[in-house]
C-alpha cells in the first residue's frame, strides 16, 4: 500500500504545478503526469482494463490539448475579484469535505469486495456469459445499458463538436 | 519525399512508417480479444484512432484524408451505433433487451461467449471513428482560420 500512497503523492503535486505553473505546455505536461500516475495506480489495484483505457485515453487527450492551446497562450486573471473567488473556493472545498467524511464513515473497508452483485459476477460470469475477462462479461452483458449510455455519450459529443466547429454552411 | 513538405521531418516521417502498422494491429488485437484478456472496444478503438492521429500528426491533413475520409468516420460511427443496437434489439426475438442469445462456446477460445466480441467491434468502430472526428474538427479544422496562413 505504501506504492500506492506515494503515487497519490506524485499525482497531487503534479496537479498542483500544474495549476500554478504559467507556462501552458508545461502545464499540459504536468496534467500528463498526473493521468500516467492515475494509470498506474490502476495497475496496482488490479484493474488492467481500466489501466489500458487510461494510459491511451491520456495520450489522446494529451496530443489534443498539446496541438489545441500551443498557439494560443492564455494568461491567468490572477488580478480582480481575486478574494471572492478563494472565499468561495474554500466554502465548496469545506461543504465538499463534510459531505464526503459523512459518506465514507459508511463505506466498507478498502480493498474488501464484500458486496452480493460483485459476488455473483465472480461466481457465475464465466458460465452464463462465456467470457473469460470478466469486465467485458460485466459491461457488455449483465450491464449492458451502461455501455449504451456511454456509446450515446461519445455521439452527442462528436455532434456537438461538428455542430459548434463546422465549416460547411458557415459564411466566411 | 521532398515534395511532400507538410508534416514534421524526415526521421519522425520514417519512424512513423515503421510503427503505425503495428499500433493499428496491436488496436485491432485488443478489440478481438477484448473477451479473453484485458482491453475491450474501448481501450482498442482508442488505439486505432491513435494510429491514425500518428498519421496525421507525422504527414499532414493530405495524406491521411486520403486514407481515411471525413464522411467515412461518420458513416463508422453511425454503423458502429447501428450494429450495438441492433445487437440488443435482436436480443428481444428470443428474450429481452440485451440477451446474449448467441452460443457460449468454449472459454479462452476466440470465437466463444456469444455477443460479446461483436457488441465489442461496434464499440470499437464507434470510440475510433467518434475520437478521430473530434480530433480532427478541434485541432486541423480551427488553426488556419484562427492563424491565417501558418
Amino acid at each position: 500500500m505504501l506504492e500506492l500512497q506515494l503515487l497519490l503523492i506524485f499525482m497531487i503535486i503534479g496537479a498542483i504545478i500544474a495549476v500554478k505553473e504559467k507556462d501552458l505546455l508545461s502545464s499540459v505536461i504536468a496534467v500528463g503526469t498526473v493521468g500516467l500516475g492515475l494509470s498506474l495506480v490502476f495497475l496496482i489495484l488490479k484493474a488492467p482494463d481500466l489501466a489500458i483505457v487510461q494510459l491511451v485515453v491520456e495520450i489522446l487527450v494529451i496530443i489534443i490539448l498539446i496541438r489545441a492551446t500551443i498557439r494560443r497562450d492564455l494568461p491567468f486573471s490572477t488580478s480582480g475579484r481575486w478574494f471572492f473567488n478563494t472565499l468561495v473556493t474554500f466554502v465548496f472545498i469545506g461543504v465538499f469535505l463534510v459531505f464526503i467524511y459523512l459518506y465514507i464513515k459508511d463505506l466498507p473497508q478498502f480493498g474488501q469486495p464484500i458486496m452480493k452483485i460483485a459476488q455473483r459476477f465472480i461466481a457465475e460470469g464465466l458460465r452464463e456469459t462465456g467470457a473469460t475477462n470478466l469486465v467485458s462479461s460485466v459491461i457488455l452483458d449483465y450491464r449492458a445499458y451502461d455501455t449504451l449510455g456511454e456509446a450515446t455519450i461519445l455521439f452527442t459529443a462528436v455532434m456537438g463538436v461538428l455542430a459548434v466547429m463546422r465549416k460547411v454552411g458557415r459564411k466566411k | 519525399m521532398a515534395k511532400n513538405q507538410e508534416g514534421m521531418t524526415l526521421i519522425v516521417k520514417t519512424i512513423t512508417r515503421l510503427t503505425v502498422g503495428l499500433i493499428l494491429l496491436f488496436g485491432i488485437y485488443i478489440v478481438t480479444h477484448g473477451h479473453i484478456s484485458p482491453g475491450g472496444g474501448f481501450a482498442g478503438g482508442a488505439i486505432i484512432a491513435l494510429s491514425f492521429i500518428h498519421i496525421m500528426l507525422a504527414f499532414g491533413k493530405e495524406v491521411t484524408f486520403k486514407k481515411m475520409n471525413q464522411s467515412v468516420m461518420s458513416f463508422f460511427e453511425s454503423v458502429g451505433a447501428i450494429m450495438f443496437i441492433t445487437f440488443a434489439i435482436l436480443g428481444i426475438g428470443s428474450g429481452y433487451f440485451f440477451l446474449n442469445f448467441m452460443l457460449k462456446g468454449k472459454p479462452f477460445k476466440l470465437f466463444s461467449s456469444g455477443l460479446i466480441p461483436l457488441y465489442n467491434l461496434a464499440i470499437c468502430l464507434k470510440v475510433g471513428a467518434g475520437l478521430f472526428i473530434i480530433f480532427v474538427i478541434l485541432v486541423l479544422l480551427k488553426t488556419p482560420k484562427k492563424g491565417g496562413e501558418k
